[in-house]
């Protein structure tokens, strides 16, 4: 009974900053609406007994991944973004379209037949901790996938680096510097 | 005990809802924080099937999605960043040189 009482909270929480999420006029306000977000998912992923990813979700998405989201925010100019439209001109097609979405998602779900069984009951997980199931499986199972996430971490590295560096060729600064130079 | 169509039905919901700020939302940091809400609708399917399949293999698959996902934010701000620093805008509707 409890348990279905925090799902509801849980919930309605989620879809409720998810929506204000989007429509919020300040860029940072929808960031930390979102940041509310990740928090009562982690909050769901705990009900699903996966304390580990719970862990990771405030971890890595509220820690690391929204703080990014922010330190972008303050480097763009908000000043004129709050007072211009927030939605393009087109936005009630992407409303009609994300709310069919919605429809047919859930109107699919009563078709929808669990599959066979896996070799990790829940008695099983408990007994051996949900961090040291994951590592087993991650270390043995899919050591490559493992290996190849943390190539595209590299990548992503040197992407940030190179994207983000100020060079002379840049054709953006020369432009501004003509710009002076008149 | 909480069924499994519930959490199916929010991650449906919460998807959707990253659909539409992805296809309303004129900012562009907007748009990569809608597909930040959509990727965690398909991570919140994931555990819970990986937990009412009795099976590893989708808590695994999330911890991956975890990882691209924070990959993807860095490219995709970066671009954003190197896109103001030429535009002065991030509203995707004003980055239309390509269009014909």
């Amino acid at each position: 009974m409890f348990t279905q009482i925090f799902f509801c909270y849980c919930a309605v929480m989620i879809i409720g900053t998810g929506l204000l999420a989007i429509t919020m006029r300040n860029p940072v306000h929808s960031v930390l609406m979102v940041l509310v977000l990740f928090f009562h998912m982690a909050g769901l992923y705990l009900t699903l007994q996966a304390e580990f990813l719970a862990a990771v979700q405030i971890i890595v998405y509220a820690g690391a991944i929204l703080v990014l989201y922010l330190f972008v925010l303050f480097l763009v100019s908000l000043r004129e973004e709050v007072l211009i439209e927030r939605y393009v001109d087109s936005a009630w097609i992407g409303r009609i379209f994300a709310g069919g979405l919605a429809v047919a998602l859930i109107g699919i779900l009563p078709t929808f037949i669990l599959g066979e069984k896996g070799n990790w009951p829940l008695a099983r997980v408990q007994e051996v901790t949900h961090t040291k199931a994951m590592g087993q499986e991650m270390y043995t199972t899919f050591i490559l996938p493992f290996e190849i996430a943390g190539l595209i971490l590299l990548v992503a590295v040197i992407g940030g680096l190179v994207l983000a560096k100020r060079n002379a060729a840049d054709p953006a600064l020369q432009t501004d510097e003509r710009e002076i130079q008149k | 005990m909480i069924p499994l169509s519930w959490y199916m039905i929010l991650a449906s919901i919460l998807f959707a809802i990253g659909v539409c700020g992805f296809l309303t939302r004129r900012n562009i940091i907007i748009m990569f924080l809608s597909i930040e809400l959509m990727l965690n609708a398909v991570n919140l399917n994931m555990v819970a099937l990986s937990h009412f399949l009795e099976s590893m293999d989708g808590q695994i698959f999330t911890f991956f999605i975890i990882t691209v996902a924070a990959a993807e934010a860095a490219i995709g701000l970066g671009i954003a960043i190197t896109l103001y620093r030429s535009r002065q805008t991030v509203n995707v509707d004003e980055i239309n040189q390509l269009k014909g």
